[in-house]
């Protein structure tokens, strides 16, 4: 019964009556970014339960005359995509204490090694003696590295943008939302490459 | 702060005083109001709705003779795959994404959405995917004609030898879909979680809400495996690629299982709504508390988590080994209990209520008397020997039709009456409202239940021709299907009447407790004056507590 009375657990009217009721719209926009990055996930898992099921049933795996992938070159790729995930995160800090020549300068290094692993991923692409319709496994490799190279593309676009923004005046004075969410896709982008070279390349 | 009696809430009927820029052109036009949007929702969805009703009745007449005699097979394979399609992803989505455009933001007390401009555009899609899927109809080979499931290799032939083909068109017309369903969820979330009245906490959100939020959480993590399945069937027909193409090596079943675990979960992201309109409309038309909130607004979350280990049960008879269907069959049958729970809080409410019999109680109570037939036939198909033994036969087509007609569909006009006063700020027409509930009501029972015999007897589903013996029951579902069809001619005839010279409706005309009916009828662009404080729970009738701060009610 007492639960239906006016308690004390509520905030105070005056709290917003004044006018708006102090919703962030750069809260939400990330809020709402973050669940989009939960739902993309998906997708990469898909991709992932259908690979590990397709490697485990399919007779006949890799497609004839194929030994396997060289591991070499994708392993330097990876490395270099992974720091560069550090390198946009100093890129996010150094925005914060206002230092945005610093900002520009990481946030060029990390467009730098995103560009650095796309074409290493298409260097070696161009080298592989199967094709995207060689058997069930040419296509799932090339739909998982060609999906994520796309995620790096944008990536690389979204970094593109938020650099030439920071050549605007006045844009980066309130809010970082841009910069939060380029960055934390980012490292989506990188966590995801991880799983995908477990999978692909060490899990032969 | 004072409490006030609800009554006082009930404020005098005024003339509305909201200018609406635009007037009724906004319609017609790009725009971010969520109240436009849903009823953008609503209206492209009824008319898709009539466009698959209408590919229903020609399947009907087909079927009423055993012979094919009325339309080609390939005609006829294109229509019930169109059907389906229509039906699911034109129909049943928009409708009620439409309804929680709407709803949603006026019952947490928000001004809008999260994020108005991509509600929008996520609405401005479904059009396009209408339109695209009407288009295959011209290509050469016609629609997609795998059915609405699009299981490989039949949907990986082609006949034609054209990359342009109904199954291609079908597939981005689909992935589109997706993608507006993907917009939609993101931003019901994060209106849901983040947008909210003071004092709203999870717990004083009405049941709608609730259903809606968990209907869309399922959207976002089951969707996305639909679309990885779907761009890999899209490479398997349109550059060779081998995954689900057995000639090549691949594995088809492995597409059932992408098109599954979202499809399946799928059926709750269209039924949780209706509970979530059940759970509104059966306390305001008995004029008592829902009974048991916490437990039904939190069954909706387990459904929710549910309904992603069960689609298995879809492959009983796909090589699916006997361990796996076993758990499967007991996933499957834990869905009745978050089920049966809410049926039972219904029934509870309702029990020694003042039932008043209105149009939109009518649908609600028709709805959920059809909903417990389905539920019980559902659990019969959930176990292994009789699915393998009804498996694709007429018997399951009632089962669904059963929940997608008989449940959702009715909810859908449930809700539309319920809430017409308050989108239009007219009245509907009573008389009117009656005849087509027992147009449908009936209907729906002529055209379903004789599926489940048919079903029984072995008639299988997706033929134009079938044994003599099947006759009687075809020829009764056909008059129930066009039954269905006229059904339709007095809620249009009432929605257009009643909404351009029905009476004024006052703004609460079923004094109900809900923060969408302390605003005008219909409610102004940006819903409240002031954003209210919520000090109570959803659902308090017959008790005498305010719903909101007195501060607040202030029109």
């Amino acid at each position: 019964m007492d639960s239906y009375i006016v308690s004390d657990d509520l905030q105070q009217p005056q709290h917003h009556a004044s006018g708006e009721h102090g919703h962030d719209e750069e809260g939400n926009k990330m809020f709402g970014f973050i669940v989009f990055l939960l739902s993309e996930s998906v997708i990469f898992l898909s991709f992932f339960a259908g690979y590990i099921v397709y490697k485990t049933t399919t007779p006949n795996w890799l497609p004839v005359g194929i030994e396997g992938l060289e591991i070499k070159d994708p392993a330097i790729n990876t490395v270099v995509l992974v720091a560069s995930s550090f390198v946009i995160y100093f890129a996010e800090l150094a925005l914060k204490r206002q230092n945005i020549k610093l900002f520009r300068l990481f946030l060029l290094a990390t467009m730098a090694m995103g560009s650095y692993f796309l074409l290493g991923q298409a260097i070696e692409w161009s080298h592989l003696e199967f094709g995207f319709t060689s058997g069930v496994f040419g296509g799932m490799f090339y739909l998982l590295t060609g999906f994520h190279g796309l995620h790096v593309f944008t990536g690389i676009l979204l970094q593109l943008i938020i650099f030439g923004r920071s050549f605007l005046p006045g844009n980066y004075d309130t809010g970082h939302f841009g910069v939060n969410a380029t960055s934390l896709f980012w490292h989506f982008v990188d966590v995801i490459w991880i799983v995908l070279f477990i999978l692909i390349y060490i899990w032969q | 702060m004072t409490n006030i009696p609800i009554d006082r809430l009930n404020l005098p009927v005024e003339e509305p005083q909201h200018e609406f820029p635009g007037g009724w052109k906004r319609y017609f036009s790009f725009s971010t109001d969520h109240k436009v949007i849903g009823i953008q929702y609503l209206v492209t969805a009824f008319i898709f709705f009539l466009v698959g009703g209408i590919f229903a009745m020609v399947l009907r007449g087909e079927l009423i003779t055993p012979e094919a005699d009325l339309i080609d097979r390939t005609v006829y394979n294109g229509m019930f795959t169109m059907h389906g399609t229509v039906m699911l992803f034109l129909w049943t989505f928009p409708s009620l994404v439409g309804l929680a455009n709407y709803l949603v933001p006026l019952m947490i007390g928000a001004r809008d959405m999260a994020f108005p401009r991509l509600n929008a555009v996520a609405f401005w899609m479904v059009p396009v995917v209408g339109i695209l899927l009407m288009s295959s109809f011209f290509v050469p080979g016609g629609p997609a004609q795998a059915g609405w499931w699009a299981y490989p290799p039949v949907s990986l032939q082609n006949p034609t030898g054209n990359l342009i083909n109904g199954q291609v068109i079908w597939l981005l017309a689909v992935a589109i879909s997706g993608v507006s369903s993907i917009m939609g969820a993101v931003n019901f979330v994060t209106t849901i979680v983040k947008m909210r009245a003071p004092g709203m906490g999870f717990f004083r959100m009405p049941l709608f809400v609730w259903a809606v939020f968990s209907a869309q959480i399922i959207q976002l993590f089951g969707l996305p495996a639909l679309t990885a399945g779907a761009v890999m069937l899209l490479f398997d027909i349109t550059v060779g690629t081998s995954f689900f193409d057995p000639s090549k090596g691949g594995n088809p079943v492995m597409f059932q299982h992408y098109f599954w675990f979202y499809s399946h979960p799928a059926v709750y992201v269209i039924i949780l709504p209706i509970f979530g309109v059940f759970s509104e409309i059966f306390p305001v038309y008995s004029r008592k508390p829902l009974f048991g909130y916490k437990v039904v607004a939190i069954s909706s979350l387990l459904i929710a988590v549910v309904s992603a280990i069960v689609w298995v049960h879809h492959l009983y008879v796909s090589g699916t080994p006997a361990w796996m269907r076993m758990f499967f069959m007991l996933t499957t049958m834990l869905v009745s209990v978050p089920t049966g729970i809410k049926v039972f809080a219904w029934v509870a409410t309702i029990w020694g209520g003042k039932v008043r019999l209105n149009t939109p109680m009518l649908f609600a109570l028709g709805g959920l008397i059809l909903f417990v037939f389905a539920g019980i036939v559902g659990i019969m198909l959930s176990s292994v020997p009789v699915d393998v033994h009804v498996n694709n036969t007429y018997f399951v087509v009632g089962h669904f039709h059963y929940v997608l007609f008989g449940t959702v569909t009715m909810g859908v006009y449930a809700a539309i009456y319920h809430w017409f006063p308050k989108m239009t700020g007219r009245m509907y027409h009573e008389g009117w409202g009656k005849l087509h509930f027992w147009l449908t009501f009936i209907g729906t029972n002529l055209n379903f239940l004789p599926m489940h015999p048919l079903g029984l007897q072995g008639m299988l589903r997706r033929v134009s021709s079938y044994a003599p013996e099947y006759e009687g029951w075809n020829i009764v579902a056909s008059l129930g299907a066009f039954l269905l069809g006229m059904s339709t001619l007095p809620f249009i005839f009432n929605m257009v009447v009643s909404w351009m010279q029905g009476e004024k409706a006052p703004d609460n005309p079923w004094r109900a407790i809900g923060l969408e009916w302390l605003v005008a009828s219909p409610p102004p662009v940006e819903n409240f004056e002031e954003i209210p404080v919520v000090i109570s729970e959803p659902y308090g009738y017959g008790k005498s507590e305010p719903l909101i701060a007195e501060a607040n009610t202030h029109h």
